[in-house]
Parts: C-alpha cells; sequence; structure tokens
C-alpha cells in the first residue's frame, strides 16, 4: 500500500533547549536519599511534574546501582528524563537517554523561602509548569565553534552559535548549528542552521553540492534546489517562510 | 621497531587484498622484512591472493587465543624469503578478534618485521576497526566511482577518530591508493576525475593502479602481481607506490595519459 501524501507542506524539525532541575547524587546514596526526602518533606510536589535530569559524573556506581536509583527516585515522584555525566556501558534502554552538553543556569532556589504559601492543588500543577519556563541563561552569545578540517561522511557537527569549517562537508556528513553556517570548501553533505529558533540564520558555502540544507525547520532536498546553483558559491536565508537561495558571485 | 600500516576503504571489491599483497610483495622484493595480516575472520582472502593457502596450519585467531606462538602461524613466502603472511580464521567467528588479543600480536610483529601490513575487511565493524587501531599509516583504497569515495571519507573519519594515534592526539598518516582506474572509461567521462577524487577526499596521493587483466592473472596463479609480472603497470604503479611511502619524491603519472607530450609533471598534492 503506497500513501499519497495530500499535505505537500513539509514536517518541520527543530531543535530547541529547556530549563530543567539537576539531581548530583551522592554517595552513599542512603543518606543522600534521607535528605532528598527532607527536602520534599518540607516543599510537598517539589519535583512533581518538573523534568529532572540526573548527574552522575564521576560517580563509581554500576549500572544495577543506577537503574536502582532511578527506581526509588520514581517512589518519590522524581521523574528523571535524562542521565547526565554516565558511561555509555550503563545506560540501556530500560533507562532514561543520556544528555550532554548541559550549561549551569545557577541554583534552583528551594521553595523552602515560602513554605506557607503552598498553592492549593488545582494551582499546583499551573505554577509548576510555570516554573521551568524560566527565560534561557543570556550569558552572551553561544559559543561559535570553527573547523579547521574536512567534515568526513558519517560525522556530525553541533554548536549553539555559528560554525565556521574551513574544508568540505562530505556526502553523508551533516552540520548542524543554532546559529549560521559558513563554509569554505564544498557542502555535499546536510546543513542545519538556526535549529534553536533563528529564523535569521545562513548558510553559506563556497561550492553548493548540497544533499540537504534546513534553517529553523524549513529544508530544501538536493532535488528541490535550482540546478543553476549547483557547483556555485551559495547562501540561503529565510525572506518570511519562504527558503530562498542565492548565488555568492 | 617496524611501522604498521593498515590497507583499509570501507567498500569491498575495491582491491584491498589485492594491494594488500601488491605493496607487501614489493617491499619485500625491495629486501625489508614484511608481514601481511589477514583481519578478514571469516572470509579470509589473502591466503589464496599470496597462493599460501595449501600451507595455512593455524592463524590470526589460534594466536589470540593462546592456542598457537605467533611464529607457528606465521607463512614464508617461497619466492621472497623476507615476506610473510599471518593468515586469518575461516572457521571462526570474527568476535574472537579482542582488542588486547590484537594489541599484543601487532606489538610482537612490529618488533621483528619493518612493515606489518594489515589488510582491512570491508566495513566499519569489529574487524575493519580492529585492523586500523593500531596502524601508524593508513592506505586508503578508492575506485574512481562515487559510492567507493564516500566510503573511503567514512573511513578516514575514523581513521581520525577510532585510532590509538588519534585518541593520543597524534595525527594518522594517510595515504590514497586509486586503484581498477580505467583509461577508457576516463577519456568516456565514465569515471570520477583523480582531480575530484583528491578534492573530496583531501588526503595525499600514494598511487594509481591501472584497472588490468594482469591483476585477475596474478590472483589465478595465487602470486601477489608484484611478483607475477614485475614489468605489467599495475606492477610498476605498485614498485612506484611503494618508493613514495618510503618518502620518495616521485611525480604521478595517470596511466593512459601522454606523459612528456608538455613536458608536463604531474606533481600532484591533496587540497
Amino acid at each position: 500500500m503506497t500513501a499519497v501524501l495530500t499535505q505537500p507542506r513539509p514536517i518541520r524539525l527543530k531543535g530547541r533547549s529547556y530549563l530543567a532541575l539537576t539531581l548530583t547524587p551522592e554517595l552513599p546514596f542512603e543518606d543522600w536519599l534521607v535528605r532528598l526526602d527532607d527536602l520534599a518533606g518540607r516543599s510537598a510536589g517539589f519535583f512533581l511534574r518538573r523534568p529532572v535530569v540526573l548527574d552522575v559524573e564521576g560517580l563509581e556506581i554500576d549500572r544495577a546501582q543506577l537503574r536502582d536509583l532511578v527506581g526509588k527516585l520514581g517512589t518519590r515522584n522524581v521523574r528523571i528524563m535524562g542521565i547526565e555525566g554516565a558511561r555509555p556501558s550503563m545506560l540501556g534502554s530500560d533507562l532514561p537517554p543520556a544528555m550532554s552538553g548541559g550549561k549551569a543556569t545557577g541554583d534552583i532556589e528551594e521553595p523552602i523561602a515560602a513554605p506557607v504559601k503552598e498553592p492549593p492543588a488545582p494551582a499546583a500543577v499551573e505554577s509548576v509548569a510555570e516554573m521551568p519556563a524560566a527565560p534561557l541563561p543570556t550569558t552572551g552569545a553561544p559559543a561559535s565553534l570553527v573547523v579547521t578540517q574536512p567534515v568526513r561522511s558519517g560525522q556530525s557537527l553541533f554548536s549553539e552559535g555559528d560554525i565556521t569549517i574551513i574544508g568540505s562537508v562530505a556526502s553523508g556528513a551533516e552540520v548542524i548549528a543554532g546559529g549560521s553556517i559558513h563554509i569554505y570548501g564544498t557542502l555535499r553533505g546536510r546543513a542545519m542552521a538556526g535549529t534553536l529558533g533563528n529564523a535569521a540564520a545562513r548558510i553559506f558555502c563556497r561550492k553548493l553540492e548540497a544533499e540537504m540544507v534546513a534553517i529553523d525547520g524549513f529544508y530544501k532536498t538536493a532535488e528541490d534546489l535550482e540546478s543553476t546553483l549547483r557547483g556555485k558559491p551559495v547562501q540561503f536565508w529565510l525572506e518570511g517562510e519562504t527558503f530562498t537561495a542565492g548565488s555568492l558571485t | 621497531m617496524g611501522k604498521v600500516i593498515v590497507v583499509t576503504s570501507g567498500k569491498g571489491g575495491v582491491g584491498k587484498t589485492t594491494s594488500s599483497a601488491a605493496l607487501g610483495a614489493a617491499l619485500a622484493q625491495n629486501g625489508d622484512k614484511v608481514v601481511v595480516v589477514d583481519f578478514d575472520v571469516g572470509l579470509r582472502n589473502l591466503d589464496l591472493i599470496m597462493g599460501a593457502e595449501r600451507r595455512v596450519v593455524y592463524d590470526l585467531v589460534n594466536v589470540i587465543q593462546g592456542e598457537a606462538k605467533l611464529t607457528q602461524a606465521l607463512i614464508r613466502d617461497k619466492r621472497v624469503e623476507t615476506l610473510y603472511l599471518l593468515p586469518a580464521s575461516q572457521t571462526r567467528d570474527k568476535d574472537n578478534l579482542t582488542t588486547e588479543g590484537v594489541e599484543k600480536v601487532i606489538g610482537a610483529l612490529r618488533t621483528h618485521f619493518d612493515w606489518v601490513i594489515c589488510d582491512s575487511p570491508a566495513g566499519i565493524e569489529r574487524g575493519a576497526t580492529l585492523a586500523m587501531r593500531h596502524a601508524d599509516i593508513a592506505i586508503v583504497v578508492t575506485n574512481p566511482e562515487v559510492s567507493s569515495v564516500r566510503d573511503s571519507d567514512r573511513i578516514i573519519g575514523l581513521l581520525d577518530s577510532k585510532t590509538v594515534k588519534a585518541e593520543n592526539g597524534e595525527r594518522m598518516e594517510k595515504h590514497l591508493l586509486l586503484t581498477r582506474y580505467d583509461p577508457a572509461r576516463a577519456e568516456r567521462g565514465d569515471m570520477l576525475k583523480v582531480d575530484d577524487v583528491l578534492e573530496i577526499l583531501s588526503i595525499p596521493l600514494l598511487g594509481i593502479i591501472p584497472e588490468s587483466m594482469d591483476v585477475l592473472r596474478a590472483s589465478n596463479i595465487g602470486s601477489p602481481v608484484t611478483l607475477a609480472d614485475e614489468r605489467s603497470a599495475p606492477a610498476l604503479a605498485y614498485f612506484d607506490a611503494v618508493r613514495r611511502l618510503k618518502g620518495e619524491s616521485l611525480p604521478v603519472t595517470i596511466p593512459g595519459e601522454k606523459r612528456g607530450f608538455f613536458g608536463k609533471i604531474f606533481g600532484r598534492k591533496a587540497a
């Protein structure tokens, strides 16, 4: 059976960062859990429905211990959405996925400061949902990445800022940036710019042979690209919701 | 201490085994002590190409599992006495290749030989990553054709990330060996041009081996092409490649091109 695509609108794929709480357990876990219970006891529902990441960096524990800890947190209504700093061997399909590249946004205050103002049950959901919506840290522009080697097939580069590549991007390689992408070579693979929701991002390359280019979720595959641009220096940008390409010569 | 070379490509059928045998034999013909190691456990071919298939008693897996000594498994070539073969196992599973075992064997070979040539299996799985793991030099065998070039590019990425050299922050020396180059097809434009391949892969060119019946003939009689007919075009190209490998700066000629017509010298460098 063949599915007929009636919707010409393509699916938009985007990357996005969210604010999550990070718990850093300490050994022995029993003592640490007692302290956690103490905190939770003073502020009921603090972890309820919050996205929580478990940071186990530097802890000498094995998979069973990790699974046990996640389970024990689960019984306390702390749902772990991801694990940071774990060796790949420690993670399996039964554990939350590995997370990396997180940035500190300072300590989240314990709600102990206002224990009296415990919101009533229905409002609790509301306030908890509001909390993680705090703006992303604005510690200046995200760092840009400069690569002085060719990006080989099968490799994937990611930066929240701009990416500059002095060399070519091979067929089957991908470059994903929160900002713009500059390629001083041939783009044969995929380039995705503005993936964190930056519609002003652009893609530049010295020679266009791309498999796919995308800005802020709008994309074009090699087939959709104008054949006159092939092999030329080209830039891509968004004009409103229109994916635009122009020769750089 | 000898140099460890991995002959790799990603794609199958491009000429890794032929090139491993030919380069190994050419180095040995110059008097160097050479061992060629077959890493293609389960699909070994190097013994056939080198005409030693009836002399295999022990193999690489036997040595790694401690069932045989290294000296028992090494087969000395009957034509060139400084050329040895360490065959792969045809019956065992490639999971028998352990990282520690391979490290030990390569370490031992390195002390006894000038050159240890590891003939990698196709693909990017265990056999291929173990074959490249301890290499000092990589020879990337590529056909002038898009799928081969892309697979080679993938392999170069792995050479720069999954080898001991890369993990120590050193740079792996990489060379491109363009094989099965057909001047007639190149003339018709049915093949990628040499310059296009070099531009995509951007590693230095070690040599261009022409597509030739001599290669087929040599493997049918179980002889590396450099031994079967020293004057054949592919043999000469392999001899030149070996001289470049040893540091000589020799211009690369494209097979079928009239040299000297404009007094042109093809001193080729990667971009």
